[in-house]
């Protein structure tokens, strides 16, 4: 840091020069308030919007100057709740299914000595470098394919979307909970061992308990990233009434922008809300997860 | 599966008096139902592909099964009863959709090019089909079963069914009433006026004679008569070549996966083939594609860098200027600041989109009072509001992990610095920031592997518009991924090539692959100097 005083708190101090002020605490503020407004401006804008009745892009430029509720009723004529529904469904399932099988493995990875561990934690570390989304193309024929022996693994299947998002479950997680896992001492499943459980008790019993927290984060992270998901999920869920949020949403706006907008305003700040209660929430897990490393004791 | 097969011994299985594999207790009764689930499945599938000729599923799915078994009922998989689960989907819709990527690269998968020969060959026939000049005229019925339309047929005295999938076969006790056929069992039979509702469908259709698609189909134009239509081309399977039986053209198969006659013409259905490098090569050999492929390409590195070092800096900045202990707002100002990462990126790109907009965003309307300035719609505007609203969305991510960094910087080595007589500027040159960039490095090249990839971003705010001309959607803002999008014609609309979008997935695969390596091997430089 530029500055090394030893941090005067404001409170009680005899008078502090303007100057000094500005050069110790000022500018800070100066710079807190101007990214404020920058960063709360669309999100103002955005509310002002689903809350004014008159649902153009237009109309929304007056910032609150009506307010109303109707933008919100509108959506009940429109599909924009199924596909909330079908995004919670597929989000949710994925998130479980994460976990349960990222879980699984950083187990094996972390607690059994095999042939080819290191090779395959490698592997892992490789694989999840190159996003799923970059082989869209053969994800659509595999899926046609599917498709053509049993439907619900098909274009049009939410199931296969699901399946989809799955085939990342081990790459993106394993490393985030493995190194969880190994923070569990040894010693409480030999114990357990030693008074007779089996492995499939000492993971279930022990050990799933005492990750709950890095669970939380990896499925949180998962539905968070599924929630806004777009590209397999426009190539896969081709009826309207299989749409996602994120699908759904963009069809308002690509066609006729001008128009729509206050139905996707008030979609938009409906679809918000959700996540961004769970991220407020969960704060600080997920920075903990984000600068695991970078962060003394 | 490529899996390890061979365990060490685990600790676990020292002898005891039971082992849990033979153990029938309630676990072992869980697992067996389980299994028994999961065996039920992989048979329906196999029943299935082995109708529906899927011989690749068919053994993938055997394969599989035979897997499952054994890794959950040997005693010597402990680990791999673990991986299983997440490894299999892992293989079929991760490594696999790579592995496919790649071969699809190779070859002309896409228009006019979507099957195997022999469906071409039964799709050149079918599309070919005139009408026999001298054919009869077959009383006919629009029949429907479970919504799938079918022709029920009077020849002579017997009637026949046959749907787009099944040839005419003769169905008994169907009742003919003054030479129209009234009722088929099993069959509904529609009406005038759902012939009418469903008139494309009715015309459209075509029912096989048998399954020789040389004897032709039967087809109607009214939904009362049908006649028989025959190829005008004609499959010589052991000279392997079409014939055009009005004009006796002949046509050989060529190396590019289509029928070609001596003259130069070609049939308009083609088959898959493998064309080796030919897709690597078009983009940067075609005339028309070359050009755009090189803008993007450099837009894509571009808009990369400049996105990850932008928010990284503003990130800092707010890093920085928060980092004072006791300072007053300080929780409420993160709290604020960090909502932007909160939003859906899907979301916030779609707003930007509106606020942006030319005639009637707020952005011209109420900050600039009405100037129509094309935010979106010019090159150079759009390439700098895509970097605007990268800069909104991206710093949040930046803030948080510089703001985790800063508290990690060792105290003492400033102490040292000042000592030496280091200004607060030299300190931060040469101290500070190193320290910052060892320890964020990782996440930076994962930020900028990210942003080169940010396919929502780019579709949902410019579209990759504006167009480098009006005869390619390729525009000024698309960078590769959306550009892959829109050259696998996936989205509709325009003509399918997944093999020159496969290349260029795999190129981007490489790309990232090279630059995440070779940055991997920097940082481990820069932590060792340090």
């Amino acid at each position: 840091m530029a500055t090394t005083t030893q941090a005067p708190t404001t409170i009680g101090q005899p008078k502090m020069s303007f100057g000094k002020w500005m050069r110790e605490l000022g500018w800070r503020h100066i710079v807190a308030i101007a990214m404020l407004v920058f960063a709360l401006a669309p999100i103002l804008y955005v509310i002002s919007a689903a809350l004014n009745p008159v649902g153009t892009l237009t109309g929304s430029n007056e910032l609150f100057r009506t307010v109303s509720f109707d933008n919100f009723a509108a959506l009940n004529q429109t599909r924009f709740w199924t596909w909330v529904g079908n995004t919670l469904v597929i989000a949710t399932t994925t998130a479980i299914g994460t976990v349960l099988m990222g879980a699984a493995a950083a187990f094996a990875f972390s607690r059994f000595r095999f042939k080819g561990r290191r090779a395959s934690l490698t592997a892992l570390l490789i694989i999840q470098m190159f996003p799923q989304m970059l082989a869209f193309v053969a994800v659509f024929l595999l899926l046609n394919t599917l498709g053509n022996v049993w439907p619900p693994l098909g274009i049009d299947s939410k199931l296969a979307v699901i399946c989809v998002y799955l085939g990342g479950a081990l790459g993106v997680n394993t490393f985030l909970m493995y190194g969880f896992f190994n923070t569990i001492p040894t010693e409480l499943d030999e114990a357990a061992k030693i008074d007779g459980a089996t492995h499939t008790q000492i993971y279930w019993t022990i050990i799933l308990r005492l990750v709950t927290p890095i669970l939380a984060v990896v499925a949180l992270l998962s539905f968070v990233s599924t929630f806004a998901e777009f590209i397999i999920a426009r190539i896969v869920l081709v009826s309207e009434s299989n749409w996602t949020v994120a699908v759904g949403l963009y069809s308002w706006v690509s066609s006729r922008l001008d128009a729509n907008w206050g139905q996707f305003a008030a979609g938009a700040v409906i679809t918000s809300i959700p996540v961004l209660v769970l991220f407020l929430f969960l704060q600080k897990y997920i920075v903990g997860g984000l600068t695991a490393g970078s962060v003394k004791g | 599966m490529s899996s390890p097969s061979t365990l060490e011994k685990p600790r676990t299985s020292r002898p005891r008096p039971q082992s849990h594999a033979t153990n029938f207790g309630k676990g072992f009764l869980v697992k067996l139902a389980l299994m028994a689930a999961v065996n039920a499945f992989g048979i329906f599938i196999i029943l299935a592909a082995l109708q529906q000729d899927s011989m690749g599923i068919l053994w993938v799915m055997v394969g599989l099964l035979v897997a499952a078994n054994w890794v959950f009922f040997a005693r010597r998989t402990l680990a791999l009863k673990y991986v299983f689960p997440g490894l299999v989907f892992l293989l079929i819709f991760q490594l696999f959709t790579m592995g496919y990527t790649l071969y699809v690269s190779f070859t002309n998968y896409g228009q006019g090019h979507n099957s195997t020969k022999d469906q071409a060959i039964t799709a050149l026939l079918q599309q070919n089909e005139v009408r026999l000049p001298d054919s009869p005229a077959y009383p006919l019925a629009v029949v429907q079963q479970g919504g799938e339309l079918g022709f029920a047929v009077l020849e002579d005295d017997t009637v026949e069914v046959g749907t787009a999938e099944d040839p005419l076969s003769v169905v008994d006790d169907a009742v003919v009433t003054d030479g129209a056929i009234t009722e088929v069992p099993g069959w509904d039979i529609l009406d005038r006026q759902a012939i009418i509702a469903d008139q494309q469908a009715v015309v459209d259709l075509r029912v096989s004679i048998d399954e020789d698609p040389e004897s032709g189909s039967i087809r109607t134009t009214d939904g009362r008569t049908g006649y028989v239509y025959t190829s005008t081309l004609e499959w010589d399977p052991e000279a392997d070549t079409m014939t055009n039986t009005e004009t006796g053209v002949v046509y050989t198969p060529n190396d590019e996966g289509q029928f070609e006659a001596e003259d130069g013409s070609k049939l308009n259905v083609g088959w898959r083939v493998t064309v080796g490098l030919e897709n690597y090569t078009e983009a940067f050999t075609n005339p028309t594609l070359a050009g755009y492929f090189y803008q993007i390409t450099a837009w894509t590195f571009v808009q990369a860098f400049l996105s990850v070092a932008l928010t990284f800096l503003l990130g800092l900045l707010v890093a920085i200027a928060m980092n004072k202990p006791g300072m007053r707002g300080q929780k409420v100002y993160r709290s604020l600041l960090i909502l932007p990462y909160a939003i859906p990126g899907f979301i916030s790109a779609l707003i930007f989109a509106g606020l942006f907009n030319t005639r009637f965003g707020a952005i011209n309307q109420i900050l600039l009072g009405g100037a129509e300035i094309p935010w979106l719609t010019d090159p150079f505007l759009a390439k700098f509001t895509i970097l605007f609203v990268n800069l909104w969305l991206g710093y949040p991510y930046m803030f948080l992990i510089t703001t985790g960094a800063l508290q990690a910087l060792p105290g003492d080595v400033m102490e040292a610095a000042k000592i030496d007589g280091a200004g607060p500027l030299r300190t931060w040159r040469s101290i500070t920031l190193p320290l910052l960039l060892v320890s964020t490095a990782p996440l930076l090249i994962s930020s900028f592997a990210f942003n080169f990839n940010n396919f929502t971003l780019i579709y949902m705010l410019t579209g990759g518009g504006p167009s480098f001309s009006p005869t390619t959607s390729l525009g000024h803002t698309d960078i590769l991924i959306s550009m892959v999008y829109k050259i696998s014609g996936i989205s509709g609309g325009e003509p399918t090539n997944y093999g020159l979008a496969s290349a260029l997935s795999i190129m981007i695969f490489v790309i990232v692959g090279v630059i995440s390596a070779i940055a991997f091997r920097q940082t481990r430089k820069l932590e060792e100097v340090n």
